[in-house]
């Protein structure tokens, strides 16, 4: 899967959870709990969808891994 | 040049009586000094003066009674010549003020002529036409006469009367109270509304197909203003008092991290829900913090209504109940919590959620904060405040130790329960969450 | 009160017949005296004369002398002896011959029979029926036209009634007996005359509670008594121009049924309320004052009063028609309320 395959599930996976912030330019650099205001709950459910759409288990200790969309998109890329 | 007038000395004073002049035409003055003595009702009163100069005239005498705001004298400029000042008696007093004036020598006697202390520069109005100005209460000052040389006319001033009457533009539309009421609850704008009722008013047929208020509040909008009518009665009408306790949440978090590695992401928990159970569970032994307050009494939960403070992306604020948090498991109440939280933010609420919570729990620990001093969200009796879980240290058998620790801040109607409960509530918190295995 | 106030239509229902105002009283004071022994009639030429208005015609024949009494011409006397009867255990009906007879009376009304139950602290009442005819129209003048009712609606203590109706004429005198504290019934003279349907037997409607004469949606014409003709045929006149005028018949003016009135205007927007009394000090004043009080947010017009001129009621047709309300002037004021007068 690409890169940039990955990077339009991700968002659409986010959009599910905030839809406010669907139109929103997401950089790849920046911490999304900040940047997007996310909460432990938002993550999860994000988490979740990651897991619906793309079958990639991410464990709970690995959340510090995915602080911003570069490093998600990094770590679920390793984990397909 | 200043005049010094007839002082109020007091508000029902109406007049006073000169009683005597401490100064004489062409005595120097300052600022401060006493100048005369004035007679009222309530006695004899020194009179200061506020400007400094000279005397240059005197104009009333002793013994006489004049009304407040007459002049008494005027005071000239230090060092100016009192021939150069031209008289000048203001027209509303000079009709019934008795003047005695030092003319000085440059005033023709052609001029004084004209009407013995009338005022030059002022309108020209016959005596009945000051009066039915003053009667209507129209200054001649600014009003042009459409008489004779200029002069003030009656109907002048009947019509600056009836103008003045006039409503400012378009402030006051002639609109029916009906049609008023109407427009306020739709929003309407009826500034350009023709209307067609009796004498030209706005009636409620005439606003059909008029716009909306340009200006008509957002649903955003209305909702901060909902919680600023809430949060401005709970500040003005509850006796808040605040305890606040940190939590070792090691035990806790340990817990949940071997749990969750047992449980599909589906499952998954938050420790938002341990807080939660742990709150209702508390409650359970602290009934009394779980309640409302209905004007004059109080109303115990008829269960466990966890209002949830929820944020809403780009502002606003709901805290939707959570019920019965103290039934079911932790995956149930996990379930219902996301529930919530998801429906809150996408506008879905029930009615019944909006109003059924018992006591509400805000955490802002997520965006970092140590603490929250939360307000009451009326009628409820408390809030609970969580900060952020943040490694601190902390002294476990006299070590210390680098432990998560939340501090909790309860904010309870101290109307309802007192300081001892709730520092009660928040120890047998602590107690629960050191055994998370038990909620 | 979930009494239904919308309109019954003017129709004859079986067992109605067609019978006049004056008649519908006789039936009813005939009723009474059959069906009550302690029930008796008393006033100025009731007997003998058949009553100013022929309403008590044929009765002296039928019930006699004890129960059908002719009194001195003295107001205070016979309706002050009125109260004593019914103090004692009667029930009374006394007609005055019109209100304007009746301010001599005045005194025994409201030092005696107002008050007596409020000073005996309940123990005594007063159950009177005071009948009286009220109104101009037939050109006996100034001493005999006007309408004073509302001095009467003023008296806490009484109740007063306007029958506009000659089902109403009939039932009211029924509920005026029926009831334990003094009750005033007025008359409007130029009423006796017309003919209603009539049913002897229906249940009466509750008298204190007024009612919708005619639908509409546009505007409240509010009256009572002779005036509620007026507005009905307003009403009928203004439907042709595609307005829609709604009549209330106060029926009771003592208590007044406010929260009949406030509805109609709920429901309008509009009120013209038309009173045959001096417009000053009027009940068309105090219908006015409550809709300003309690229904100001419900007004789309200004209100409107059609009263009578104030001037003694003329002797002279012409003068007298114009001194009175009538019906082009609430044409007018409906239509000025709704900005198109």
């Amino acid at each position: 899967m690409k890169r940039d395959e990955i990077r339009e599930t991700l968002i659409a996976c986010l959009s599910d959870v905030a839809p406010e912030i669907a139109e929103e330019e997401v950089e790849d650099d920046v911490d999304i709990r900040d940047e997007l205001d996310l909460d432990s709950m938002d993550i999860l459910r994000w988490v979740q969808g990651i897991h619906k759409a793309l079958g990639v288990e991410i464990p709970e200790e690995d959340y510090g891994k995915m602080t911003s969309l570069g490093d998600a998109i990094d770590y679920v890329a390793g984990r397909i | 040049m200043a005049e010094f007038v007839m002082p109020s000395l007091g508000a029902d004073m109406a007049a006073g009586t000169l009683g005597k002049w401490l100064v004489a035409v062409g005595d120097r003055v300052a600022h401060g000094d006493i100048i005369a003595e004035v007679e009222t009702d309530k006695g004899t009163i020194e009179v200061e003066v506020f400007n400094s100069g000279v005397v240059e005239a005197l104009l009333v005498e002793e013994g006489e009674k004049v009304p407040v705001g007459t002049p008494l004298a005027e005071i000239g400029q230090a060092g100016t010549a009192a021939e150069s000042v031209p008289v000048s008696v203001p027209a509303a007093e000079s009709a019934s003020v008795p003047v005695s004036v030092s003319v000085p020598a440059s005033v023709s006697a052609g001029i004084m002529t004209l009407g013995g202390g009338a005022d030059l520069d002022g309108p020209m109005a016959t005596p009945a036409v000051r009066r039915r100005a003053h009667e209507l209460d129209v200054p001649l000052q600014g009003l042009s006469g459409t008489g004779e040389h200029g002069r003030i006319t009656r109907e002048d001033v009947e019509q600056a009367a009836v103008a003045e009457v006039q409503p400012p533009s378009g402030d006051r539309v002639r609109i029916s109270p009906y049609a008023r009421q109407l427009a306020r609850q739709r929003q309407i704008d009826f500034t350009d509304v023709r209307g067609t009722g009796p004498e030209g008013a706005i009636t409620a047929r005439d606003l059909e197909g008029a716009p909306a208020k340009a200006s008509a509040e957002s649903p955003k909008e209305r909702m901060q203003r909902a919680i600023a009518a809430a949060m401005t009665r709970a500040n003005d009408e509850i006796p808040h008092y605040y305890v606040e306790h940190a939590i070792d949440m090691g035990t806790a978090l340990e817990w949940l991290r071997e749990k969750n590695q047992t449980l599909s992401v589906n499952e998954r928990l938050v420790s938002g829900v341990l807080l939660v159970r742990s709150v209702a569970r508390a409650l359970c032994k602290h009934p009394q913090l779980n309640a409302t307050w209905q004007g004059q009494e109080v109303i115990r939960g008829d269960g466990f209504h966890v209002g949830l403070a929820v944020s809403l992306r780009g502002g606003g604020l709901v805290a939707p109940a959570l019920r019965d948090t103290d039934q079911g498991s932790l995956s149930e109440l996990m379930a219902r919590m996301t529930d919530l939280v998801t429906r809150a933010r996408a506008g879905a609420l029930r009615s019944s959620e909006m109003t059924s919570a018992t006591i509400t729990l805000t955490s802002l620990g997520e965006r970092g904060v140590e603490s929250v001093t939360p307000i009451i969200f009326p009628p409820q009796v408390a809030i609970v405040g969580f900060g952020a879980i943040l490694t601190r240290p902390w002294v476990v058998d006299d070590q210390i130790v680098a432990r998560p620790v939340v501090r909790v801040t309860l904010g309870a109607d101290h109307r309802v329960s007192n300081g001892h409960q709730g520092a009660r509530f928040l120890g047998t918190l602590d107690r629960l969450l050191q055994e998370p295995g038990k909620l | 009160m979930g009494v239904d106030r919308r309109p019954r239509p003017p129709h004859v229902c079986e067992g109605s017949v067609v019978t006049t105002y004056r008649e519908a009283i006789r039936t009813a004071l005939r009723r009474l005296l059959l069906e009550d022994s302690r029930v008796f009639l008393m006033g100025e030429d009731v007997g003998r004369y058949g009553g100013a208005y022929a309403v008590s015609k044929g009765l002296l024949e039928e019930f006699g002398e004890d129960r059908i009494r002719d009194t001195p011409l003295c107001e205070s006397t016979f309706v002050g002896a009125g109260i004593g009867a019914a103090l004692g255990g009667m029930r009374p009906i006394v007609e005055v011959m019109t209100v304007n007879f009746s301010m001599l009376a005045l005194d025994q009304v409201v030092n005696n029979a107002a008050v007596m139950r409020h000073m005996s602290g309940g123990q005594f009442e007063v159950p009177i029926a005071v009948r009286m005819a009220t109104g101009a129209g037939k050109q006996i003048a100034a001493q005999h036209s006007h309408s004073l009712e509302n001095w009467y609606a003023y008296i806490p203590g009484i109740k007063v009634l306007a029958p506009a109706t000659v089902q109403d004429a009939h039932d009211m005198l029924l509920a005026a007996v029926e009831d334990p504290d003094p009750v005033f019934i007025f008359e409007h003279q130029m009423l006796y005359g017309i003919e209603g349907p009539f049913d002897p037997k229906a249940t009466p409607s509750s008298p204190w509670q007024a009612a919708v004469r005619h639908p509409g949606s546009d505007v409240s014409l509010i009256a009572y008594g002779g005036s509620v003709h007026k507005a009905m045929t307003a009403a009928e006149e203004l439907e042709k121009e595609r307005i829609s005028a709604e009549v209330i018949d106060l029926r009771s003016l003592r208590p007044l049924d406010r929260p009949a009135i406030i509805s109609s205007v709920s429901r309008t927007h509009r009120a013209v309320v038309i009173d045959e009394a001096w417009k000053t000090g009027s009940l068309a004043s105090e219908i006015s004052a409550t809709l300003a009080e309690e229904a100001f947010y419900e007004l789309d017009a200004p209100i409107a009063r059609v009263c009578t001129r104030e001037v003694p009621i003329p002797y002279a047709k012409h003068l007298e028609d114009a001194a009175l309300p009538q019906v082009p002037a609430i044409i007018e004021a409906a239509k000025r309320s709704l900005g198109n007068g």
